[in-house]
Formats: C-alpha cells, structure tokens, sequence
C-alpha cells in the first residue's frame, strides 16, 4: 500500500514558482550569482587564459607555433610516457582494487574489516602526493626496510635507483591506485545482488556461466569507467613524480612545471599553455567516456 | 478516483510467490554448492586481502622503521619524534632548515578551516537555492561542479598566475589565500555529497513550512537545511580536509607554502623528519575517517532500527 501512495504523488510543488514571466522569473536567478562568480574568476577564466593562450603569438596575434611546439621529440616522448604511465598503472589499479572490492562486498556488510579498508583506501587515494613518494624511498632505497631485507637475506645489493624511473613510477602510482579503484568500483559491486547469483543456479547456471552472462556484462561499464577514472587521475598526478625526480622531467605534468618555472626561456610560458592543453583534451575525452559509461551503470547498479 | 488500480499489481503479484519457494525446496543441491562454495570463497577472500594488505602495509611500516633507526649506525632512536612533537621549537632555533615546515604547518591548519568554511557557505545556500527557486539551473550547475575533474590541477596553475597576481595586490601574496583555489578543487567532491544529501530530504515541503511559520531564508538555512544535512556536511568538510592537507602542486608552482611543500622541503636536509612527518600526516588521516566511519555508520544503524 505505501507504494501505491508514493506513485501517486508526484512532486508538484516547484513548478508554480515559474508561472511568473520576465522580472519574476529572473530575479531568483540573482541567488546564484555569488557562486557562479566566483567560480568564473577561479576556474572559468584560468581555464580560458590557457585555451586563448596556447593560440596566442607573444606580441597579441593568432599563432600555431605554440601548438606546433609540441611535436618537439621531449615533448612527445613526455606524452607517450604519461600515457604509457597512466595506462599501465590504471590496468594495474583496476584488477587489484577490482578483486578487493569483490572481496570486500562478499564479507559481511557492516563488518570492521570493511570499514578499516575503506578508511584507509580513502586516505591513500585522496591524501598520497608527496608523502608517498617518501613511503616508498623508505622502503626501497639504500638504508630502506626492503632495501635491507633484500640485502641481509638475500645478499642483493640494489641502490633502488630504478625508483627514480617511470617504471618505478609504475610501482609508485599503484599504491594510490588501487585504493581509489576501490572507491569508486565498490558502489557497483555493492549493487549486485545475491538473488542473481541464486536465480542463475536455479536455472542452472554455473559459477563461469554467472560471471560470463550475468555479473561480468552488468559490471563491465562500472569495471571499464572506473578504469578511465584511474587513467585521468595518474595521467594528472604530480607530486609523487616531482619528490622523487629531480633530475629530468619524463612525465607531462613535469614538463608543464619545468615550461612554467623555466625563467631563462621567455617563449617557454607559452609552451606551458599549449602543453596544458594538451592534457585537458585528453581527460576531457577521457572523462566524457567515463561519464557515458557511468550511465549505463546506474540503470542497473545505481 | 480510482482505487482499484492500485490494488491490481499486489493482486497480480501475490500467485507469484508460491511457485517460487516451492522450486527452492525441491532443488536442495544448489545449497550444498553453496555451502562449499562459501567456504572456498572465505579461503580467496584471506588470501586477497592478505596480499593487497601487504603491499599497503610494506611501505607505511618502512617508513616507521626509517623514522626509529639511525640510517648509518642502525642504532635506535626516537629524536625524530621528538624533533616532530618538538617542531616549534625546532624551527626558531633553525629556521633555515625546519622554519618552512613549521610555518606550512600553521598555513595548512588555517587553509582547512577557511576551505571548509567557504566551500559550505558557497555551496549550500546556492544548492538550495536553485533546488527550490531556479531548478532549470541544476544541470549548469552540476556540469560547472564536475569540471573541475576534467582540469588537473596542474593545468589550472598554468592559468592562475593572473589571477592570482591580482588577489596578491587586492589582498597579500600569503599562502593562506590559497583558499580560494581549493574551494575549487574540492568543488565535485563536495558537491557530490552535499548533493545526495540535500536529495534525500523534502526540501520544498520543509521550506514551505518553514517560510509560513514566518521563517526568513537565513533562519531556514540555519535550522532546517544544515541540521538536515549534517552527515553529507560532514563527508563534504572530510574529504575537503584530506584533499587541502595534501595539496602540493598548485602550492610549490605559485611559490605558496603549505604542510606539503614544507615536508618536501625538510626532505632535503633532513630526510628522516619528512618521512616521519609524512606517518604521522598519513595515520592520523586514517584515524580520523575511521572515527567519522563509525560515527555514520552508527547513525545508520539506528536510523534502520
């Protein structure tokens, strides 16, 4: 019955306040104008001096040159890194964070595990930057924990100078990855429901046939989205990279900030606007993607 | 009007349930599957857990062993907690090594209280606002709020230098109006919560209330909006206060100085210090979301009771 009264009542009210015309109905729209200003001069227009900028010529004109900077072999090869970076990492985030958030959403609901982890994957995803770079020279580094144990065990000898490599960044990243996985692919996991997996034995169904025709298509937009979150997030990381690099800037995010703080070059601020733009186009196509799928999630999962 | 059809569906559903605990009853084998399954299941799930957990815990118990032991020696020691509790003081007897980090500790402490502060005092009354009044603006806003998502901070540096320069000579080149660039980061974050929670109270109806008790807008967002809301406030100011504490990029690029740059900055001549600065960052991060964790979590669980 109290379905019945709640599909009966459809929200009404709002909808008077537009019968007004003209003053009326603009005038609440001053409400919003605080907020919307501020959000002008702090996001909107830095984000125009960079697109107007990456197209402007140092004397005012229109120029190419900027855009066409870009195709300078550091540059490239900071873009396929990145990629490179971001890509692997991201695969790597999401099968981890994937198969823990299935284990978490298999043990009990309110359980302490699950809050533990969830606290801590929150901390790590949101809060690493420059302390984790400092977790892992700690580890791995001569003097290191690991560094040691390596050598006292085993006797190898390493000076964990492949920490200073985008391969080590490889291994770096993957520590704030996978918990951010977890954080945004644990909703969708949470949505599957135990009634499936028993409606599909009913039917005969084995595990692989439940995986392959029921849980697997219902969570691959939600698996694949979460995966481009993790892209764009590493592809924009740059703390963790800058605290342990010093020498050299392999990555685009260094590169932005080696164009940006390069006060010998004048040009160099416009490369930094160009360069900027470039990430920009890539996270919004990649972010744009993520929100495509993340619809087709919530008609399931949400 | 018409009360037969409502009364139709449950009518039509109520055959339905029969058939269905009946073919349960005479299929026992796919329980017994169950049964072995679930085990199996228990065992994956240690073995997962225990890996992950392992690869998390590697590092953060290093970092405690680097933050205890002279690197040469190995002997044991605590002064660089000591030299932590002791950071004040520390930083007037040498300012040139440890001045910055303590100076970016009391910048930080201050631009999460002015973050948090702002972002609500932009945000609620503006989400509000347009969920009762202007409710054709929601998707603008909405889309104005994710942005921030699709520019890195990194890039928004890049376009902040006028800006800034200009809040620099309309206010001073302090780090603490760092502020107003992280309301902005924490903008999709926080609108996220704030969302959810503003969606799963009847707005209109308890404004409406309010407004004919004689309320004015201030007193309705004071007393009836925000005690309504206080768990999504809170997730909102949780996640502002993580991200605010470990912002570095935009700080270092705008030459600002906050917890972050302070500790990369003591890293340079006092390594042990900064790993053990950044523990303690990171574990009492931890203990805090833990303890707002449990404290929703109980909530919860009394309002399902």
């Amino acid at each position: 019955m109290t379905t019945s009264i709640e599909t009966l009542s459809p929200a009404p009210a709002p909808v008077a306040v537009r019968s007004g015309r003209g003053w009326r109905r603009v005038a609440p729209v001053l409400g919003t104008v605080p907020f919307f200003g501020y959000v002008a001069v702090f996001l909107l227009i830095p984000t125009a001096i960079v697109v107007i900028g990456a197209f402007r010529s140092p004397g005012g004109g229109f120029t190419l040159s900027n855009i066409t900077a870009l195709g300078d072999s550091t540059v490239i090869d900071a873009f396929v890194s990145s990629v490179i970076l971001s890509a692997v990492t991201a695969v790597i985030g999401a099968v981890f964070g994937g198969l823990l958030s299935y284990v978490l959403v298999t043990g009990r609901p309110g359980s302490m595990s699950r809050r533990v982890v969830t606290a801590a994957c929150s901390v790590l995803a949101q809060f690493g930057g420059v302390m984790l770079a400092f977790a892992f020279t700690a580890t791995l580094l001569t003097n290191g924990m690991v560094n040691d144990a390596l050598q006292d065990w085993f006797g190898i000898a390493t000076t964990g100078a492949y920490l200073y490599t985008v391969p080590g960044l490889i291994l770096v990243y993957s520590y704030f990855q996978i918990p951010l996985m977890v954080i945004v692919f644990l909703p969708a996991v949470d949505g599957i429901r135990s009634q499936w997996r028993e409606a599909a034995e009913t039917l005969g169904g084995s595990t692989w046939v439940y995986w392959r025709r029921v849980a697997g298509p219902l969570l691959a937009p939600a698996f694949f989205g979460s995966m481009l979150l993790l892209f764009a997030n590493s592809f924009s990381a740059y703390a963790t990279a800058k605290a342990l690099i010093s020498q050299s800037n392999p990555i685009v995010p260094m590169q932005i900030a080696g164009a940006i703080t390069n006060e010998v070059n004048v040009g160099h601020a416009d490369l930094a606007k160009s360069l900027a733009l470039g990430m920009v186009i890539i996270v919004a196509i990649v972010m744009w993607l993520y929100a495509k799928l993340q619809k087709s999630t919530s008609k399931w999962l949400g | 009007m018409t009360p037969s059809a409502p009364a139709a569906p449950s009518l039509s559903r109520t055959p339905a349930t029969p058939p269905g605990s009946s073919l349960s009853e005479s299929h026992p084998r796919p329980q017994q599957m169950r049964r072995g399954m679930r085990r199996k299941q228990a065992t994956t799930r240690r073995i997962v857990i225990g890996v992950i957990m392992a690869f998390f815990l590697i590092p953060l118990t290093s970092m405690l062993y680097f933050s205890v032991r002279y690197p040469l020696s190995g002997k044991w020691t605590g002064h660089s907690w000591s030299d932590l509790i002791h950071i004040q003081a520390l930083a007037a007897e040498d300012p040139a090594d440890y001045g910055q980090l303590w100076d970016g500790l009391k910048n930080s402490a201050v631009l999460v209280v002015l973050t948090v502060v702002l972002m609500l005092v932009l945000l609620i009354p503006t989400m509000t606002w347009i969920r009762l009044r202007v409710r054709w603006l929601s998707r603008t806003l909405e889309f104005v709020c994710l942005l921030p998502l699709t520019i890195p901070a990194i890039v928004l540096v890049v376009g902040l230098g006028p800006v800034y320069r200009i809040v620099s000579s309309v206010l001073s080149t302090n780090s603490i109006w760092l502020c107003f660039i992280y309301v902005i980061l924490v903008l999709p974050f926080a609108y996220r919560a704030l969302d959810a929670g503003l969606g799963a109270i009847d707005l209109p109806t308890l404004s409406e209330a309010a407004r004919s008790l004689g309320a004015g807008w201030l007193r309705i967002l004071w007393r009836i909006v925000l005690p309504n809301i206080r768990s999504a406030v809170v997730s909102a100011c949780f996640i502002s206060v993580a991200l605010v504490l470990g912002e570095f990029t935009i700080a270092q690029l705008l030459a600002r100085n906050n917890l972050q740059t302070g500790i990369y900055l003591v890293s340079q001549s006092d390594g042990q210090l900064a790993v053990t600065m950044s523990l303690a960052a990171l574990l009492l991060a931890f203990v805090l979301l833990m303890v707002l964790s449990l404290l929703s979590g109980d909530r919860k669980s009394q309002e399902g009771s």
